[in-house]
């Protein structure tokens, strides 16, 4: 299949799943689906919920606040706990207490950052019992956090913002459950593995060694860690591995399931508001800047290796391939990996560090805009709503009006956790990057120099942050330090943005409605979107340009130079 | 209130020459000398930190010279030093902008201030004597007396007497207006002189909160507090200076990790070129002078929230009379009836008007000379005026043994019966067929003898209806409020092009409308000047008030218009506007500065240890040195060459919100990335003429 046709069926498969998966969520959410309602009401009676009671924001957010901490603490304790534990046929011992803890608030964030191999390091019960449960319960908070958000805009003088409980058991029920149930048996049908029974050891009788393949519940797991923009895979590969990723069908697939939900939660936002023109309009905003961050990035990925080139080999009859799988090509493996940093997946099926100078610029920088384009599940659309506020209150003002967006008047207060939920990234970012390459711990990682070098420290602190877990690769950080200092990046970059969100979702829907006129400044109109663009594209250069210009810029104009 | 009971009502509106209070508040031009000079002196004062803080983007400037101040110490050169006096003059810059604004203000309230010093007071004594006190002593409740050339020392009421009053000090309008006792006129403000007649006034302030204390302290900005916008927009601000910390701060072991060196000097100027000093520094410059803009056109508005809320306005009541027509009916048309001629109507009814001074009076006069060329005549001194009351509803002229009225239909109706005649029912067809019409008929008899019937039509103002398409197009719902029938009401609401009305209007229908707007979420503003207006003027979200109109008014309401023009609503809904999008435009080309400053500063930066960075040095600067002196020096002037708009307003012209927003994106957003690539340059290519870093 070749490239062009590629998008053309990616496209197809996205106007489809934004246009009924979106509108199926809004069902969801707005608790007008009920098929699995037998399954639903016993599990609240067990949770001692009840599912009619409407919470403030501050309730809604300590509800999530204590769920995750009871879910970093549950898999954190399986991790320490896994030789204990059944389901271990490779008789693997406890996680260390450093990598445990970075692990467990890794995948509870939704970033899936994985400082091990995991077939070296996890067992079956820690894989399927600690981390596929975090990668389907932390995918949901994240939507619950959007819905919660969006009904903030949605509601008119209302003191509450929804129920987490339920917002949390929907998704996964309804959402999450049924479409990673359909996508694994595809991944196993085209080959991924599914299986307990444990590795199998051969004897290479031609060159005379013996070798140990590892084995698991694979499928099963892939699905989930797309379709919940996780990204966490079970082998060290990833994507690259063919038992998780087997056919050009399965990375197709895969690409399909970390946008489906994204993108279909603009259709959500726009139904859940009355108006379906404004999701259109924010999901334009996405789609250009990921086109064009997809341009560059296959487009430095199709050119020569300038290493390569520099090295006297000058005439190179495909693009980069270094470290790429060839049933993929240059192309594609860029595809799968721009999409993945500009959600906050973090899969890959090739190797950022071998990129291209701009490929890998484009990756890094997917995640710096703040991963709106379109963004995790849930995080993405409320990220960018916070930057939405942003941009209407700088063009509201522009057009003579105390600024308003969907009819909620954005004021001091509104400006105030925008503000706060915009800069917690890049200042977070750039602190413990600073702190990383200023002490020795943090030094000594990279192995490269120069500013291939700071371009893989930066990397990591960007994709923790941005709870991305895409990793640059070539940075050795299952240490103490790296373990440490990422969790700070992990828990700042989801929390310290998710209660902002939802106290922006109180504040919002506490509001009367403006009536739209004349004097309005539409937010469904190519201005706006142009408008929006401008303020994710400014911020996130004026924060990070200094740091981008010190690592992937140099490199790209030192033209293959090694440091 | 039915408009015949208006006929009395003074009105100072258009009149001619100016005081030269009015002089000084509307002639001073936007850079006085006078003003700059005090304001100059002014910025040093500013450069306390105590006022600083209140600014957290100057501030920032501020400690950051401090810094480089000592650096330049420790590491004496002409770049630190250059460095450090160029991000002295920054925030100089800023003072000094803010200074202006503030200049102005003080100007006025200096003049102000000299009217109120030294009046002495004739205060009443309780058993009917006077003593003379000074003005300052008077409280709350004394009486005082107020005879032919002297200053009403403080705020009351007219509790006793008529008097013509000069306003000029405080309206700067030379015609004197009328004021007596009970009413809607009873108001008088303290520092006006009593031109004629004696008025015992009941003082109504208390010491120091006199309208003119008021208006000083307005003017002068002394109790200025920041504006709901302006909080928001400080807030985000200082999001964007406090983002820029962490981006400086790290870029130092961010180079040490690279093996570059980076001076703390050449890191703040990196600082003070990122964080948006230009609107930072005429934040409250475009406030204070979205104030003046008001109070040049005699507008006091009682906070600058209220100028906001003008801006956010999305439907104006107007009062029918003086805002959409012309204060005052005027006769359109002469209907004979009975087989009277329309020549013989028209000339008894000129004879019935000599004498009455009523605009409408003389709109008939007028008419009787256009139609048929009938000119005034002098009276003899055997006629007896008869003027209108509310008890007769009519009036007319008793002269040589003839008795000639004109008034409502009804009435006339009434007194041709009493005087032995018979109303033919021609009269009250006629009288139907122009009610309908949306005028006023007004009927005419010569003793017992029916003539015929004026038309009195309401003339709406030239050029309003396109205000209000305007006003349509900032998507702004206008709602003529008259106390006419629905018919009447409906017609001069067509004939102004208003959006809606409301007739038969009373202060409970109106206060029901502000209501029912407000909870559609909508802001309202109106104008009102008497004391039953005053619930629904509090109730508004702007609410101006009428100088001329009751205290309780002027008190409820949140502005005070002092030429008392209800028309001047539209105006105030335009510099509210005009205000927020000055500073969203200046925002924007602040932010949008950034760029450029970037590929100044950061090749300049590292391309010593990287020497490709060259390549984005795309204004090829002559040395890293120049290029951040460059940069600095751009960051400071930008400041003074934008004093002029912030002081100004951004042009504002009534048109749709895209419209309006296409317009300033385009100037200060593709604007603000565009200009100061060419200016650092240039600045670069002088400083490296002069070899001055």
């Amino acid at each position: 299949m070749g490239f062009l046709w590629t998008l053309v069926a990616l496209v197809v498969v996205l106007a489809i799943a934004w246009r009924f998966l979106g509108q199926y969520m809004a069902a969801v959410y707005e608790g007008r689906v009920k098929w699995a309602a037998f399954v639903e009401r016993p599990f609240y009676r067990l949770m001692g919920v009840d599912p009619e009671a409407e919470q403030s924001w501050q309730r809604y957010a300590a509800s999530l606040i204590v769920f995750s901490g009871i879910a970093i603490l549950a898999t954190y304790l399986i991790l320490r706990t896994q030789a204990y534990l059944p389901f271990n046929p490779q008789h693997l011992p406890n996680v260390t207490p450093a990598l445990a803890w970075n692990t467990a608030v890794s995948f509870v964030t939704n970033t899936n950052w994985q400082n091990y191999s995991g077939e070296t390091t996890m067992s079956y019960l820690s894989q399927m019992g600690a981390l596929a449960v975090q990668n389907f319960v932390s995918a949901s908070v994240g939507i619950a956090v959007a819905v919660a958000l969006i009904r903030g805009f949605s509601r008119k003088g209302s003191k509450t913002i929804g129920n987490f409980w339920t917002d949390l058991t929907r998704g996964i029920l309804y959402i999450l459950l049924p479409i990673s149930f359909i996508g694994a048996i595809i991944f196993m049908a085209q080959g991924a593995l599914q299986t307990l029974g444990g590795p199998v050891h051969i004897h290479d009788v031609l060159n005379g060694f013996n070798q140990t393949i590892p084995r698991g519940p694979v499928a099963s797991q892939e699905a989930i860690k797309q379709l919940g923009t996780n990204g966490g895979g079970f082998f060290n590969a990833n994507g690259a591995d063919p038992f998780e990723n087997p056919t050009g069908l399965t990375n197709f697939l895969s690409i399909s399931l970390i946008l489906c939900i994204p993108v279909g939660l603009t259709y959500t936002f726009g139904k859940m508001v009355g108006s379906v023109r404004q999701g259109v309009a924010i999901l334009a905003a996405m789609a250009i800047i990921f086109g064009a961050w997809l341009a560059i990035g296959t487009f430095a990925e199709h050119q020569a290796n300038p290493a390569v080139t520099a090295a006297g080999l000058t005439h190179q009859t495909t693009g980069n391939m270094e470290g790429k799988e060839v049933r993929f090509g240059d192309t594609s493996s860029a595809l799968y990996n721009v999409v993945s940093t500009q959600t906050s997946t973090g899969s890959v099926n090739s190797a950022n560090d071998s990129y291209n100078p701009m490929g890998g610029f484009t990756t890094m920088t997917g995640m710096m805009l703040g991963e709106v384009t379109p963004g995790g599940v849930g995080s993405g659309i409320y990220t960018i709503l916070i930057y939405a506020i942003i941009a209407v209150f700088i063009g509201g003002l522009m057009v003579g009006r105390t600024p308003e967006y969907l009819g909620k008047k954005i004021q001091a207060a509104e400006v105030k956790l925008a503000a706060l939920g915009t800069l917690v990234m890049p200042i977070t970012v750039l602190i413990l990057t600073a702190i990383a390459v200023s002490v020795h711990a943090g030094q000594v990682a990279p192995l490269n120099k120069g500013p291939h070098g700071f371009s893989e420290i930066l990397y990591s602190f960007t994709s923790v942050t941005n709870n991305n877990g895409s990793a640059f690769a070539g940075l050795s950080s299952n240490t103490a330090f790296y373990n440490i200092i990422q969790t700070f990046g992990f828990l700042l970059g989801r929390f310290a943005i998710i209660v902002p969100a939802l106290a922006l979702a109180g504040t919002l829907a506490a509001k009367n409605v403006v009536p739209a006129s004349l004097g309005t400044f539409r937010t469904d109109k190519p201005i706006f979107v142009g408008l929006l663009i401008g303020v994710i594209l400014i911020v996130g250069a004026l924060t990070f340009f200094p740091a981008v210009s010190l690592g992937p810029i140099v490199e790209q104009l030192s033209h293959g130079k090694f440091f | 209130m039915s408009d015949l009971d208006n006929i009395s009502a003074a009105k100072t509106v258009d009149s001619g020459s100016s005081s030269s209070v009015k002089k000084a508040r509307q002639g001073r031009s936007l850079f006085d000398r006078q003003i700059l000079g005090q304001a100059f002196a002014e910025a040093f004062k500013k450069f306390d930190p105590r006022v600083q803080i209140k600014n957290p983007v100057m501030f920032v400037v501020l400690i950051g010279t401090v810094v480089t101040f000592f650096e330049s110490i420790a590491h004496p050169s002409i770049f630190t030093w250059s460095v450090t006096i160029w991000l002295a003059l920054t925030v100089l810059f800023a003072n000094f902008a803010e200074a202006v604004a503030e200049g102005r203000g003080k100007a006025q309230a200096d003049t102000l201030r000299r009217m109120r010093t030294e009046t002495e007071a004739r205060r009443l004594r309780e058993d009917g004597t006077e003593e003379h006190v000074p003005a300052a002593s008077l409280a709350k409740g004394d009486l005082v007396v107020c005879e032919t050339g002297d200053i009403i020392p403080s705020d009351g009421d007219i509790i006793e007497g008529i008097a013509s009053v000069d306003e000029s000090a405080i309206t700067g309008e030379s015609a004197p207006v009328i004021r007596e006792s009970g009413g809607d006129r009873s108001a008088v403000t303290g520092g006006t002189k009593v031109l004629s007649d004696r008025i015992v006034v009941k003082i109504t302030a208390e010491r120091g909160q006199t309208f003119l204390d008021r208006m000083i302290s307005l003017v002068e900005g002394a109790q200025r507090q920041k504006t709901p916008n302006e909080i928001a927009l400080t807030i985000l601000l200082a999001a964007l200076t406090i983002i820029f910390l962490p981006v400086v701060v790290a870029l130092k072991p961010f180079a040490h990790f690279s093996g570059a060196d980076v001076s703390v000097v050449v890191l703040i100027a990196l600082l003070v070129c990122l964080i948006p000093t230009t609107i930072g520094a005429l934040l409250s410059a475009i406030g204070i002078a979205g104030m003046d803009r008001l109070v040049q056109r005699n507008v006091l508005a009682m906070s600058g929230r209220a100028v906001e809320a003008a801006g956010d306005v999305q439907t104006l009541l107007l009062d029918k009379t003086g805002t959409i027509t012309l204060g005052n009916r005027m006769a359109s048309r002469f209907i004979p009836i009975d087989g009277h001629s329309e020549e013989e109507l028209a000339g008894v009814a000129q004879l019935a008007s000599l004498a009455d001074e009523t605009p409408e009076g003389r709109s008939i006069v007028v008419l009787a000379k256009e139609r048929f060329g009938i000119r005034e005549r002098a009276l003899g001194s055997e006629h007896v005026f008869v003027p209108f009351s509310a008890q007769t509803r009519m009036s007319g002229i008793d002269l040589d043994g003839r008795e000639i009225r004109k008034g409502a239909t009804e009435a006339i109706k009434r007194w041709v019966v009493a005087q032995g005649g018979s109303p033919s029912s021609d009269l009250d067809h006629v009288a139907d067929q122009v009610a309908t019409a949306g005028a006023t008929p007004l009927a005419v008899a010569d003793g017992s003898t029916l003539l015929g019937i004026i038309e009195l039509k309401d003339v709406v103002k030239k050029g309003i209806r396109e205000r209000f398409a305007q006003m349509r197009s900032l998507g702004i719902r206008t709602v003529m409020i008259t106390g006419d029938n629905p018919l009447t009401a409906a017609a001069i609401a067509q004939e102004a092009g208003v959006d809606d009305y409301l007739a038969e209007a009373t202060p409970e229908t109106k206060m029901a409308l502000i209501k029912a707007e407000q909870e559609g979420g909508k802001l309202v503003a109106m104008t009102g000047d008497g004391t039953n207006d005053a619930p629904a003027l509090a109730q508004a979200d702007v609410g101006v008030a009428m100088n001329t109109g009751t205290t309780a008014a002027k008190e409820a309401g949140n502005m005070v218009d002092l030429d008392s023009n209800p028309t001047k609503l539209i105006e105030v809904v335009e510099i509210g506007k005009q205000l927020l999008i000055t500073r969203g435009a200046l925002t924007t080309f602040s932010i949008a500065n950034d760029v450029a400053k970037y590929f100044a500063i950061i090749p300049a930066l590292f391309v010593t240890t990287y020497p490709q960075l060259k390549a984005l040095n795309i204004m090829s600067l002559h040395s890293p040195q120049s290029a951040i002196l460059s940069a600095v020096i751009f960051n400071a002037l930008v400041i003074v060459a934008l004093i002029p708009l912030a002081l100004r307003g951004v042009r504002f012209k009534p048109s749709s919100a895209a419209a309006i927003l296409r317009r300033n994106l385009m100037i200060y957003g593709v604007g603000g990335i565009v200009a100061p690539f060419i200016f650092i340059k240039i600045i670069d290519l002088i400083l490296t003429a002069l070899h001055a870093y």
